[in-house]
């Protein structure tokens, strides 16, 4: 590991300071000491961010605020969190393991890179890492890799099971930089990779997440996190969706759903959302959205099992929440 | 040395605080085997998905290889050798004994201190929900029937969360 120097931030400025010098900033650092140790990250100054302030849930009227550095364990446990958005809770708890949702922060979960294998190999080119060295999934090793969203430069899923939750429900992510405090829907602070897959949010230099915003909606009270992997605990998704559905007389009303593990970000699907409402929440809706969950994808030869395995796994989702209605 | 990269921090191990110099790419891992000369916390993977390093930091376990030991700083740390008191078993310790839950032993501290975080935090459930929650801690012997069985003796039957 390279050397390099630590200071604690006393305050938010103070850390957005250092990151408009170049600094790195760490949370829970379960992520970051994974790329130090393999030198694929090697910062030269980490700016440690646990003493800023932004732990914990806080409840309102019409929604919950999430510090970005809660640390998983503690979102998944809050009693608001658990009555009003299911689909949260379910998946922080098909996250990593124990000990590592008891150190990862909402803030660092939702900017933790690729577990694609080329971007943790440092002697394999790679356009997110080393821009302009080419994509060696592409033609590769490319079974754990997006059929969703990607391009020629970049097949890489993102690896979040919380992001693809939050965005489902609507989430926004707060973000303070030099400028103050800004909110951005966390569906649109993703990026596609397109030619750039290296920039991967819509960060500003120095900015820093600070919270997430989930807004209170009837939909999520009744919803889902449904995770299919190669084994049944710690591991990342193969496909996963969040479903969040509100009904009337057996009738949708509402209807939320997002994908992960086969996309480049955390994937929302509107038109299966538009399929499902206004419709009777039965088999038939339900197969017609899973169905259009695909539309787009594009495998690239090792990853084709995903599309199939992507509209079991919604129709299974949906499904499993029918009967828990 | 280049400033900054060789730090004083205070720990709290095992109810005791310690002192130690280490250089910022000490993890707490490495802090607690090499300079504090606890050996009894493991060194698997170093890259937080075998659970072999797994301690309790302020009263929750966490992964030891996944922290810088500078980020430890005023906390405190329980290690497997903080677990028997006056000279007396920790009712895991005895269970593991004496439901043999383990073959090699190379895995068993981490097991432990892993199974002493459920009880720390609260945390229960039926025996796929303790597989769940115990699954940050790989056994390659396979001795986990055995390490399920000695856990569920010592949580209590009663549901938790």
């Amino acid at each position: 590991m390279n050397p390099f120097r630590y200071r604690t931030a006393a305050d938010p400025d103070a850390a957005i300071g250092a990151a408009l010098g170049g600094a790195t900033f760490i949370a829970g650092g379960t992520d970051l000491i994974q790329l130090m140790q393999e030198g694929i990250a090697a910062p030269d100054l980490l700016m440690d961010i646990n003493g800023i302030g932004y732990s914990g849930v806080a409840s309102d009227l019409d929604g919950i605020r999430i510090g970005a550095l809660t640390r998983l364990a503690e979102v998944a446990d809050d009693p608001t969190v658990r009555a009003r958005f299911p689909l949260v809770r379910e998946a922080i708890e098909s996250t990593a393991s124990g000990q590592v949702r008891n150190m990862a922060t909402v803030g660092g979960n939702l900017l933790q890179k690729t577990r694609c294998l080329y971007f943790r190999d440092r002697a394999a080119p790679c356009n997110k890492r080393a821009p302009g060295t080419g994509c060696s999934a592409f033609e590769g090793q490319n079974r754990i890799n997006a059929v969703l969203g990607a391009s020629a430069h970049c097949i890489a899923t993102h690896p979040s099971d919380l992001a693809v939750a939050l965005v489902a429900a609507d989430a926004e992510v707060i973000l303070r930089g030099p400028a103050g405090e800004r909110t951005v829907l966390l569906e649109s602070f993703y990026r596609l990779p397109e030619d750039r897959p290296d920039i991967e949010t819509v960060l500003e230099p120095g900015e820093l997440i600070v919270g997430v915003w989930l807004p209170i909606a009837a939909a999520a009270r009744r919803s889902r996190y449904v995770k299919v992997r190669d084994r049944a605990s710690f591991e990342w998704a193969l496909a996963s969706c969040a479903a969040a559905i509100a009904t009337d007389g057996g009738e949708v009303l509402e209807a939320r759903l997002a994908v992960g593990g086969v996309a480049t970000k955390p994937w929302r699907l509107a038109r299966s959302e538009a399929a499902l409402v206004g419709r009777p929440f039965g088999p038939g809706a339900i197969r017609e959205a899973a169905a259009l969950a695909a539309e787009g994808a594009e495998p690239r030869g090792r990853n084709a099992y995903k599309v199939p395995l992507l509209v079991a796994t919604v129709e299974r989702t949906l499904m499993e929440l029918r009967g828990a209605g | 040395m280049p400033d900054g990269q060789s730090l004083d921090i205070t720990i709290t191990v095992n109810g005791e605080a310690r002192t130690v110099v280490v250089d910022t790419r000490t993890t707490l891992l490495d802090a607690l085997r090499d300079r504090l000369h606890l050996s009894g916390t493991k060194k698997g993977c170093g890259l937080g998905q075998c659970g072999a390093c797994t301690v309790l930091l302020d009263g929750r376990r966490i992964v030891s290889c996944l922290t810088f030991a500078v980020m430890a700083e005023g906390k405190a740390v329980t290690t497997i050798e903080g677990l028997a008191q006056d000279g007396s078993l920790h009712p895991l310790q005895a269970a593991f004994v004496e439901h043999d839950a383990f073959q090699c032993g190379y895995c068993t501290p981490g097991q432990i201190m892993s199974a002493a975080g459920l009880l720390s935090e609260g945390r229960n459930g039926t025996d796929d929900e303790i597989r769940d929650l115990m699954s940050g801690n790989i056994c390659r012997c396979g001795a986990y029937t055995n390490i399920l069985a000695a856990i569920r003796d010592v949580l209590p039957r009663e549901s938790g969360r």
